[in-house]
């Protein structure tokens, strides 16, 4: 056992898994070679067409074998009909031992996932999160080896060090001509930004774009571009559109929620940041998005404009977008159904890569240039650590998402999250898995009193800044007791020796591991 | 207090519990649980749920508990409630400190 900088006891193997344990935020690499990939130069189909006759046929052109790696993106959500299908015909197929590699949580249901993992069609996993039947079983011990958890800024690093190494990557896409250009931004199951695929088209030995809208060549915009794509296959069902752009998120009427909402755009509003071309990032989620629209009020009464705002888009930051608060809006993801269609309406709407958004381990990602920065969370622990993947019961709930690289990378970092929900405290002694290290987490803003990070290193800037207004400044200590004194102590959950998942930190090494829940 | 019917106690709308007593006499307390916190609050709910059968002198009861995540005293005043019901009480408020 060796014991982390989060002071997490890590076995120094798990199955073939080399456990690198966590040293800090901000290490360097220790890599010195050529940023890897699997795309091999060859001479291209000239003229012709790459529309495969079936994705079977695709998928046995492709020469996918037993052991290798298949990777799709998340930007159908919960609405993606893709996943399930690629994984029946592998089934079909007779393949075994596959590794699955989406690039965040997938919820599929009808087939689930689990039922691949149960047949040996899938033997390894990594992903940003996994939850429903997918995260119960897992957690049960369902699988040989760790499922491996990544940030999204950690992924596209894991794939250029060679460790997601991707065999055939499957992009969904929501408009494709016969050559491989397609896009997310058209079409009956428009998602808006196809950002978390790009890095897979860029590296993985084979592409197979999946539609079932079949376009005029050129198709345009071309999110992904021809010369990454190795085949065409149309299906007749890409997914829910009901699921995939969902309309517009409505503000919350919690009383609780908007009371944190409003606390969070006062703490925005009274730092010495907030100011002509500032930027922030905020997120979807019912605090998230009542900050952002109460900060959009602040911004009008003082007349300040923000820059940039980033990530996953939302259409509350269109509307900011149009009255002219946002200059440029980065998006690697659209949340809802405005904001996939804003990309394509306003030129200063952008798509971009999930790697420009979030990896550190670039020339530079977007990230490094912001301000403000809001996180959801599931718990945080007295030391700031921050918990975005296990519920109370030690159940998989949620996904990594692009919490730990916010947190790490903006210069305000900020947890926004209720002291208390149901009768399951979030302000704890020590979180259940740790995904976030507290060092890079500001502050904590709660219904009872914000908590600054006294280890943050803007602590004394922020501090002073805050201490101008009327805001309750508590320390993370008494937010955890209020949370106690109205819950109870919670009986610690028990576990087995058995590691089910391997978070990892962006920089590889490993943050924590969650283990068999005992029964 | 001898329970003389079963009754119920308390909704189970979230953060609320639904406690269901019926009598069982001469066997002693028999408690269950089904709760969203089981993991984390299930013994905690028992323990609550047995010391406040004994304030009001309930020897003798099956308890079923639907739990949507309450708070300990939440829990305890349902219980109370039910037991009550069941003994076809008066609550004394009097004793109430």
């Amino acid at each position: 056992m060796v014991k982390n900088a989060v002071g997490r006891e890590l076995p120094e193997k798990i199955g073939n898994y080399v456990v690198k344990p966590y040293k800090g935020p901000g290490a360097e690499l220790d890599w010195d070679k050529p940023a890897c990939t699997n795309r091999v130069p060859r001479l291209s189909p000239a003229g012709g067409s790459k529309v495969a006759a079936s994705l079977k046929d695709a998928i046995i052109k492709s020469g996918l074998k037993d052991g290798q790696t298949i990777s799709f993106h998340h930007c159908f959500r919960e609405g993606d009909h893709i996943i399930g299908q690629v994984l029946t015909i592998c089934r079909e197929l007779g393949l075994k031992g596959l590794t699955f590699a989406p690039s965040a949580v997938v919820n599929v249901k009808n087939p689930s996932v689990i039922d691949f993992v149960k047949d040996g069609t899938i033997t390894n996993i990594q992903a940003s999160g996994i939850r429903g039947s997918l995260g119960d079983g897992v957690l049960e011990g369902c699988m040989e080896n760790p499922v491996i958890l990544r940030s999204h800024g950690a992924r596209p690093r894991a794939i250029e060090m060679g460790e997601l190494s991707i065999d055939v990557a499957f992009i969904g896409a929501s408009a494709a001509d016969d050559y491989g250009n397609c896009t997310g931004q058209i079409g009956p199951n428009a998602c808006g930004s196809l950002g978390y695929a790009m890095i897979d088209a860029y590296t993985a030995k084979h592409v197979i774009v999946v539609t079932d809208n079949l376009v005029e060549y050129p198709c345009c915009p071309a999110s992904i571009s021809q010369m990454y794509v190795d085949q065409v296959a149309v299906v007749e069902d890409i997914g829910d559109p009901a699921k995939i752009g969902a309309g517009a998120a409505r503000m919350t009427k919690n009383p609780r929620d908007l009371n944190i909402a409003a606390k969070c755009a006062e703490v925005i509003t009274a730092s010495r940041r907030f100011k002509d071309g500032f930027s922030f990032q905020t997120g979807v989620g019912a605090i998230p998005i009542a900050a952002t629209i109460y900060l959009s009020e602040k911004m009008e009464e003082q007349g300040i404009k923000a820059s940039f705002t980033l990530g996953g888009t939302t259409s509350n930051m269109v509307d900011m977008f149009r009255k002219g608060q946002i200059r440029v809006i980065e998006s690697s993801q659209s949340f809802d159904a405005v904001a996939a269609r804003a990309i394509i309406e306003e030129p200063n709407i952008v798509e971009i890569d999930n790697a420009l958004y979030a990896d550190p381990y670039t020339k530079g990602s977007i990230l490094s240039k912001l301000d403000f920065g809001l996180l959801a969370a599931l718990e945080v622990d007295t030391d700031f650590n921050v918990n975005i993947l296990t519920g109370s019961s030690g159940e998989m709930m949620a996904g990594m998402g692009g919490g730990p690289d916010v947190a790490a990378d903006a210069a305000v970092s900020i947890v926004v999250v209720p002291i208390v929900r149901g009768r399951t405290p979030s302000i704890t002694k020590r979180v259940f898995t740790c995904c976030t290290p507290g060092d890079t987490i500001a502050m904590v803003i709660t219904e009872a009193g914000i908590a600054l990070n006294p280890k943050y290193p803007l602590y004394e800037e922020l501090k002073e800044d805050l201490e101008k207004t009327n805001l309750k400044l508590v320390t993370i200590e008494e937010l955890q007791q209020l949370a106690e004194s109205l819950c109870g102590t919670p009986k610690p959950i028990e576990t087995t020796d058995k590691v089910c998942v391997v978070v990892e930190y962006r920089d590889g090494t490993v943050i924590d591991v969650i283990r068999q829940i005992k029964k | 207090m001898e329970l003389k019917k079963p009754a119920v106690a308390g909704t189970v709308e979230s953060c609320d519990c639904q406690v269901s007593i019926f009598p069982n006499p001469g066997q002693g307390l028999d408690v269950s649980v089904e709760s969203n916190v089981k993991a984390i609050f299930g013994d905690s709910i028992i323990e609550s749920t047995k010391d406040e059968l004994a304030k009001h002198g309930v020897k003798d009861a099956i308890v079923q508990i639907n739990d949507k995540g309450a708070f300990d005293w939440i829990i305890r005043a349902r219980v109370a409630c039910a037991a009550y019901r069941a003994a076809e009480q008066k609550f004394n408020w009097k004793e109430v400190e």
